[in-house]
């Protein structure tokens, strides 16, 4: 994740809303999709940016979880994201996401 | 899970870009609080 991001969630999540932050990804590769949930949760795991050694534990999520679907707009899904469920092909990157949220007890929202 | 939230949108360009995440989520009840495509080359 670039340093300028990486500074700008680190500002959000240490203002004073930061409890109603949810940060959604829309990796489609297993690597980048559990990079950004782990700089998001347990920190910068390339000890690159802002957030290396910052745990923010901020709830993440893959935008094409199923839990995600069911609350998105139905045609807001079908425009923006229902071409890219069906070329995915495995859903590696949500798991790696889900697995990350589920090692990190404060990131489900 | 996302009414009344803020989100942050962390797009791919070689996946779902961030405004794409963005529309989805606010027909979700969300606000997008910050939101970045990313783009390695």
């Amino acid at each position: 994740m670039d340093l300028a991001t990486q500074a700008r969630i680190k500002e959000l999540a240490e203002g004073e809303r930061h409890d109603d932050l949810v940060v959604v990804i829309g990796h489609l590769d297993v690597g980048g999709a559990e990079l950004a949930a782990q700089t998001v949760t347990v920190g910068d795991p390339t000890w690159a940016g802002p957030l290396a050694g910052v745990p923010l534990g901020l709830p993440v999520y893959h935008v094409l979880e199923p839990e995600v679907k069911g609350l998105v707009a139905p045609d807001a899904y079908e425009q923006h994201l229902g071409l890219m469920e069906m070329v995915l092909e495995s859903d590696a990157p949500i798991q790696a996401v889900r697995a990350v949220r589920e090692r990190t007890p404060s990131a489900s929202a | 899970m996302f009414q009344g939230k803020r989100v942050i949108a962390l797009g791919d360009r070689d996946g779902i870009q961030a405004p794409a995440i963005a529309e989805c989520l606010t027909s979700a009840g969300a606000q997008v609080a910050f939101m970045n495509t990313e783009c390695f080359v």
